[in-house]
């Protein structure tokens, strides 16, 4: 990005929440159903049907305000949003306009939220996004274009979507990355959402505006649609931010517009001029009663998860792991899950989660295996490190170890007996190894007395080749370290 | 064959089914034998469905309270597989594919519902003109409006071509469409009924009500209606009441009061002097007129035009013709599919009220309409509960004058809104509300039935039926019947 320039990037994301029904009716969530499927008077806006308020969409949303440090007052109501539009079945949408569930708060952004080749240079660290606010509303339907016809699958209409308005505090591509990155794992943490945005579960609009240093009002505001990923949101504000700054450094005036992404030739393309601002004519639904707020709260609070913030934290002091580790473990709650699972049978931790980074990530990356289809149980992991960290075998052993239980998926004291990968720390057969190879090498023991400490490490390995490996190096030391005294 | 006898109460007609001197399928029988005969000219029907009738009441339970019962339904009120158009050319071949749950809990009751009522469109109007099928006629003078918008409703009962129906009453639409035909008209408290099945008009105004020629045949009707439903937030949960509890006794230490404002000149003479005689005649059964004041009543007619037709400009939205109704052959892309539609299947009060409601609804007029007619709403309320600290009951008459003609106010929409300007406070301040027959007023050397109104406090039906059913049996208005 041009340093004459600032850029402004404020985010609109609606999240659909976990439910079982939809939002005013009893018809289930599914998703890839047959067309039409889940329907009923209501969320089709048959004449006479009206909604009814889905307790658990509250429950979540309330949860996701509490993770997010949000105020929630006392009541909160909803609002009909008046617009036309195929996929509405009642031509107005049921939302929250003046009195939302949620208000402020803010998303954290870590370091491990930033892409990875742009964690090195994080701008302002520790950076919190703030959040205007975050409400209820029901989605619309999907509506798909035949040959010769249009249709209408009403399964979606009706469905929770939670929107989460952040403040336009986010300054670049990498922060709307990290904002993403971060907000997802709170609403994963939370099983408010599993907020996938390539499904769709997830969907985002943007916003952004550049301007030049120094200057105080915001350049026009420029509204982005169809971005489908987190790193396409990344790129898609790289692009824009670059489009407008070179227009607006020939001097060019912007004017409000929404426009497209289109991910595969890299570029924004116009979509519509904003003309005058849309009047939905918002009114409170007269269907619908405000809603007391206090004991949706309690259950939002029963059973509330640790943030992600507080566990990356926890796992530094718990578990001595550095504070990147825990950030890596912590950034995917299943991760930090199976981390922890593994951690309790271990006696170094740390070496847990040594052995779940470098090479159990690249290990299920290889093999194109997502954690849920990991073939090693969590506690094998933890049995592992304590077979080395106890001398049962070396870690060059626990290698070939793991890699066993990769494809067999065997316990690791099963595969250490069935390979016969027992370490020797007997101090008895180990001496008569050595002096074997004392007697074998008198000039390397000659060296050695004379002061040459490499000699040792010959020896070492001569008894090693002696056990076929399965000496226990460190002991192995000592014993020939004591005979050559 | 057995048949009913016209004007039968519901009462009456039970004992003839559980006695077995009639079965339910020759009730139906005779019964669509009397309309086939009678509403050729009166027009209250818009269609019955004579077959799925019998074949309900033929499996009716006669030990339930409303046990083969048929009762009328205003078009605006969904009955599983009948068509439901609420008068409107715009839902052109829907069928309703659910009951409302009025309906379900009547047929839970033991009733069978049985033929179409016709109405104001889309329940905006107060003489059943703007019916985009057909007049109604007032039994009492055919050349005369049956009042509205539940026109039908009144009318059937009114003639004797249904034992009882149910109606909607968003602003007077039950009350004075009795009033003016002659017989009971009841708007429960707001959230008494569940509106679910009922076509909104306005969701903050509108409840279904029972419409029947006796005090007691409504609230037989009400043990059957009443009752929170999960289909409808705003229904509320009360204990179960029998509301013919408080039928049969007396009036002794009520207090009934008289507001100032609705006593004001400019009334039909007959209506006045009829509602003047009923307060004495309640004087004499032991209540104790007092005057009392509901000052902010003359904003209500204003208010209830803001708030009504806004709520009405989005609940009428989903008339586009993309999922159901009709649709217009004119279309040449999805804007003008919505406005052809719309203005094809709208009649003309119903347009102009989506205009005002989208206007009051706009932004920069918001505050200035719709909010501050809520805040007069409060007001309005404020006035009902301080005269219930005081009163048990407040009188009035149903309507200011008697039925007029066709035409007479078709031409002024403002004259035909003041039609309802003592029932509209009722649905702005959720109370609940009766009219019954107190009288005729002579109009042209005919006889006009005059309705007495009966306002009482939130869930306070039960008080209000006592005092009607003791005018009632006190009086002879109600046995008297129109030369058909």
């Amino acid at each position: 990005m041009s340093t004459e320039y600032v850029a402004t990037i404020g985010l609109e994301v609606h999240a659909q929440l976990k439910t079982k029904s939809k939002m005013f009716c009893g018809c289930k969530v599914e998703y890839g159903a047959e067309p039409n499927t889940h329907t009923c008077p209501t969320c089709l806006g048959l004449p006479g049907a009206l909604p009814v308020m889905n307790g658990e969409a509250l429950r979540l949303t309330a949860r996701a305000g509490l993770m997010l440090g949000c105020n929630i007052p006392e009541v909160c109501k909803f609002d009909r949003k008046n617009y036309y539009y195929p996929d509405m079945p009642k031509n107005y949408q049921i939302s929250q306009y003046d009195q939302p569930l949620c208000l402020g708060g803010g998303v954290p952004l870590h370091d491990t939220a930033y892409p990875k080749d742009a964690q090195k240079s994080i701008a302002t660290p520790g950076k919190v996004i703030r959040l205007t606010r975050i409400h209820l509303e029901e989605d619309v339907a999907k509506s798909f274009h035949l040959e010769s016809t249009s249709g209408i699958d009403f399964n979606r209409a009706g469905t929770p979507l939670m929107e989460i308005v952040s403040e336009a505090d986010i300054a670049s591509p990498e922060e709307a990355f990290a904002y993403l990155t971060a907000l997802r794992q709170i609403l994963v943490y939370g099983e408010i959402s599993d907020a996938d945005m390539e499904k769709g579960q997830m969907r985002c609009d943007v916003n952004v505006s550049v301007r030049p240093v120094g200057q105080k009002e915001y350049g026009t505001k420029i509204e982005l649609k169809n971005l489908n990923t987190v790193s396409g949101v990344r790129r898609a504000l790289a692009f824009e931010i670059e489009r407008q700054i070179e227009l607006v450094s020939k001097g060019v005036k912007l004017d409000q517009e929404t426009r497209r992404w289109d991910d595969d030739r890299g570029e924004t393309t116009l979509m519509r001029i904003k003309e005058s601002a849309h009047d939905y004519r918002y009114f409170p639904d007269p269907d619908l009663l405000p809603v007391r707020t206090a004991k949706i709260l309690e259950a939002a609070k029963d059973g509330m998860p640790e943030l992600p913030q507080a566990k990356r934290e926890r796992f530094v002091t718990q578990y001595e792991v550095s504070p990147y580790d825990a950030a890596v473990l912590a950034d995917d709650k299943a991760l930090a899950d199976y981390f922890e699972e593994a951690a309790k049978g271990s006696t170094k931790p740390k070496s847990v989660a040594n052995w779940i980074i470098n090479d159990l990530l690249s290990a299920l990356s290889a093999a194109s295996l997502d954690l849920s289809e990991c073939p090693i149980k969590a506690s094998y992991i933890g049995e592992l490190t304590t077979l080395i960290e106890g001398g049962t075998i070396s870690g060059r052993q626990g290698k070939e170890v793991f890699a066993e239980m990769m494809t067999s998926a065997k316990a690791p004291a099963v595969i250490v007996e069935e390979k016969g990968l027992k370490q020797v720390s007997d101090t008895g057969a180990l001496e008569t190894f050595c002096d074997e190879v004392i007697t074998a090498n008198p000039n390397s023991v000659a060296d050695y007395k004379s002061g040459k400490e490499a000699a040792l490490n010959f020896l070492k390995g001569q008894v090693m080749k002696l056990s076929k490996g399965k000496a226990n190096p460190a002991v192995v030391g000592e014993i020939l370290a004591k005979k050559l005294a | 064959m057995s048949s009913f006898t016209p004007f039968s109460s519901i009462a009456e007609t039970r004992r003839l089914l559980r006695s077995k001197e009639l079965s339910p399928v020759e009730l139906i029988e005779s019964l669509e034998q009397r309309i086939a005969a009678i509403d050729p000219k009166i027009g209250a029907y818009i269609e019955r469905d004579v077959e799925t009738a019998k074949k309900e009441a033929a499996s009716a339970d006669l030990t339930k309270p409303l046990g083969g019962i048929p009762i009328g339904i205003k078009d605006a009120i969904s009955v599983a597989g009948q068509p439901l158009q609420s008068a409107s050319r715009i839902l052109d071949g829907y069928n309703a594919p659910y009951d409302a749950t009025a309906v379900a809990r009547l047929r839970a009751s033991g009733a069978v519902p049985f033929g179409r009522l016709n109405m104001d469109e889309f329940a905006m109007g107060s003489s059943t003109e703007n019916s985009a099928f057909q007049l109604t006629r007032n039994p009492w003078d055919t050349g005369r409006i049956p009042g509205g918008s539940s026109g039908g409703s009144a009318a059937a009962v009114a003639s004797g071509t249904a034992l009882a129906t149910l109606g909607s009453d968003t602003g007077g639409s039950i009350r004075q469409p009795a009033a003016l035909c002659g017989c009971v008209g009841l708007k429960p408290t707001y959230g008494r009924v569940s509106r679910y099945g009922l076509i909104a008009f306005a969701s903050s105004l509108d409840q279904i009500g029972p419409l029947t020629s006796t005090v007691e045949d409504s609230a037989l009707l009400m043990n059957a209606l009443a009752g929170r439903d999960p289909h409808d937030s705003t229904s509320l949960e009360l204990p179960d009441e029998d509301f013919t509890a408080e039928i049969g006794k007396d009036l002794k230490g009520l207090r009934i009061g008289v507001p100032k404002e609705y006593f004001v000149d400019g009334m039909e003479p007959g209506v006045r002097s009829a509602v003047d005689a009923a307060i004495k005649q309640i004087e004499s059964l032991g209540a104790e007129p007092v005057e009392i004041s509901l000052p902010h009543t003359e904003y209500a007619v204003a208010v209830y035009y803001i708030i009504a037709t806004a709520e009405a400009s989005a609940n009428l939205a989903r008339f586009d013709g993309v999922r159901y109704g009709r649709r217009s052959n004119e279309a040449k892309d999805l804007a003008s599919l919505y406005a052809k539609t719309r203005a094809e299947g709208f009649g003309r009060e119903v347009k102009r009220r989506i205009i005002l409601g989208t206007y009051v609804l706009s932004s920069g007029y918001y505050d200035a309409y719709y909010l501050r007619a809520q805040k007069v709403r409060t007001l309005i309320r404020r006035d009902f509960d301080q005269a219930f600290t005081k009163v048990d009951a407040i009188i009035s008459p149903t309507s200011p004058e008697t039925a007029f003609r066709f035409g007479e106010k078709t031409d002024d929409p403002l004259k035909m809104y003041l039609a309802d300007i003592f029932t509209i406070a009722t649905n702005l301040a959720g109370i609940c509300g009766l009219s019954l027959p107190c009288g005729f007023s002579n109009r042209d050397g005919v006889d006009l039935p005059v309705g007495l109104q009966l306002l009482g406090r939130p869930f306070g039906e039960s008080r209000l039926l006592r005092i009607g059913h003791a005018y009632e049996q006190a009086t002879e208005w109600h046995k008297r019947r129109p030369l058909l």
